[in-house]
């Protein structure tokens, strides 16, 4: 029997939801066969804690006196700087940025130790930080300086706003050459001496959804500790690339772009990072629950990293220079195993989506949802899937004409 | 047979004597240098040093005396757990597993004992949780 939103929402609401994580239903619905799982369980709660680039907060600060107007000059949150191409008081802050005079890879490997990131969570863990500005002065906008310290409460409006948020599946990374490399997978040592990989694989949200059947425009998530929505698909979607039978893409698909009101998050959600060589990011802990509308949706849910298969992709020269090529499947039961092998050679793994923090983000939605504190949304849209058409185009550069 | 792991640290006048020669030749131990920073103002020296239990406590009695500071190694490497996001990413490129991972819980653990302050975790690790000051 087919359930709805509605019906869940009233069993949420009465505390009668049956919820398990996306590990947990695994087990039992081997237990307990399909069918009857699918009947018995609402809601399946997923969970991810990766490093994701494109994320970052827009905030009102509130007008000065006299007034200042932003737009135009340059601001700096710690002196890093933020896009003020808006109104008066509003800016954007994005986790790589950096301050101007950060040595980044003068000195290689930088090791950027501070950025937009370290800005976000020092916000969301109530600090003061050091809001600087100059602008060009109007009639209506006259002052041109601004030094303050400020904090989160202090502002109207301070909502974490990610373009790109949990990648449905990722590289493996390793390195083919001599040397060590520095990426955002991490230190990748000469001649394949390690391998990579960035997924919470079978407790990851879109992993456990593989064809948007659920997750759309308007879905309430757990987003940085807080609540959060989906706004719709992220940049670089791309939900066209090779799939398994059962549909889960063998490559990184599927992205979420979130928002959430980021006074309600927890710096233990929005983690500052430093990749060495590479940039600062920040790792972001998103989890998103799985109404149990049919039996065909419990199955997505039931997938295990043995079915999940990625790219093995070399970071010394095929990535950076937009090479196609793959040099091997791997599935994330191996990679978790620590060791996998590539062309014969027998190489050790290391994660850097947190495999522990994602199980623990699923049980948290879970225990909000099972004492009636989260309740789910219907979604307004479904984001495009392989029917779409979309496909995920590279730069075509086109030379610019001198006059 | 015991072992230890220690820190040295040398006074300016102690930079120029042949200790550790001394430690082998007349205490009959081990050593096994892992880390050495020696200036004219300053020796730091991370060892191994290995032998009979009583020929081991000589010889660190000897070199106390000298007037070399003795600290356990321990001391000068923390895993801040509380930063620690339990990624893994230091699991592949620690040497002697001193950081590993229960692979059941994909739970982080560190194990002081085995860690030879080789600093390899230092720039692998993207929240900052080790730290060794040397």
């Amino acid at each position: 029997m087919a359930k709805t939103i509605a019906e869940i929402n009233e069993k949420i609401k009465k505390g009668k939801a049956v919820v398990f994580t996306a590990e947990e239903i695994i087990d039992y619905a081997a237990q307990k066969g399909v069918k009857a799982a699918a009947q018995e369980v609402d809601v399946v709660t997923t969970g991810t804690f990766g490093p994701m680039c494109s994320s970052g907060a827009y905030f009102n600060v509130g007008h000065t006196k006299p007034r200042i107007k932003l737009g135009g000059g340059k601001t700096y949150l710690n002196d890093i700087p933020v896009y003020v191409g808006f109104a008066a008081v509003d800016f954007f802050l994005g986790a790589t940025a950096m301050s101007e005079d950060d040595p980044r890879n003068k000195i290689y490997p930088g090791k950027f130790t501070y950025g937009g990131a370290h800005v976000i969570e020092e916000l969301v863990a109530g600090k003061d930080v050091k809001l600087t500005a100059t602008a060009y002065g109007t009639d209506c906008y006259p002052r041109k300086n601004l030094e303050t310290y400020i904090s989160l409460k202090d502002m109207n409006e301070a909502v974490l706003f990610n373009m790109r948020n949990a990648y449905q599946n990722y590289n493996c990374a390793v390195n083919l050459s001599d040397r060590v490399i520095y990426t955002y997978m991490g230190v990748l040592q000469p001649k394949m001496g390690n391998a990579t990989y960035c997924s919470a694989g079978q407790l990851s949200p879109l992993l456990n959804d593989p064809l948007y059947k659920t997750i759309g425009v308007g879905t309430r998530l757990f987003l940085g500790g807080g609540n959060g929505y989906v706004v719709g698909n992220g940049t670089q979607h791309n939900p066209g690339v090779k799939r398994t039978e059962k549909g889960v893409p063998k490559a990184s698909a599927g992205t979420l772009c979130v928002t959430g009101d980021l006074k309600h998050m927890s710096p233990k959600w929005l983690r500052s990072t430093s990749f060495t060589g590479y940039g600062v990011t920040l790792t972001v802990g998103i989890g998103v629950p799985i109404p149990i509308l049919s039996e065909e949706i419990l199955q997505y849910t039931l997938v295990r990293d043995e079915d999940i298969w990625t790219q093995i992709v070399d970071y010394s020269e095929s990535y950076p220079q937009f090479n196609p090529g793959s040099l091997g499947e791997v599935n994330y039961k191996q990679l978790r195993s620590g060791r996998i092998t590539v062309q014969g050679k027998e190489i050790p793994t290391a994660g850097l989506s947190s495999y522990a923090r994602a199980r623990e983000v699923a049980h948290i939605l879970k225990e909000w949802i099972r004492s009636g504190k989260f309740f789910l949304t219907e979604p307004v849209e479904l984001l495009p899937s392989v029917d779409s058409g979309v496909v995920f185009k590279p730069l075509k550069e086109r030379p610019i004409k001198k006059k | 047979m015991q072992k230890k792991r220690v820190v040295f640290n040398y006074p300016p006048h102690l930079v120029d004597h042949p200790i550790i020669s001394k430690l082998v030749r007349e205490f009959d131990l081990t050593v096994n240098i892992l880390r050495a920073h020696v200036t004219p103002r300053e020796g730091r020296m991370v060892i191994e040093i290995t032998g009979k239990r009583p020929a081991l406590e000589a010889g660190i009695s000897y070199v106390k005396e000298l007037g070399v500071e003795i600290e356990p190694l321990a001391q000068d490497v923390k895993w801040h757990e509380d930063r620690c996001t339990q990624c893994t990413a230091c699991i592949s490129t620690c040497p002697t597993k001193a950081l590993d991972v229960d692979r059941k819980h994909m739970e982080v653990s560190f194990n002081r004992d085995k860690c030879i302050a080789c600093e390899a975790c230092i720039p692998v690790c993207p929240y900052q949780a080790m730290e060794i000051l040397f």
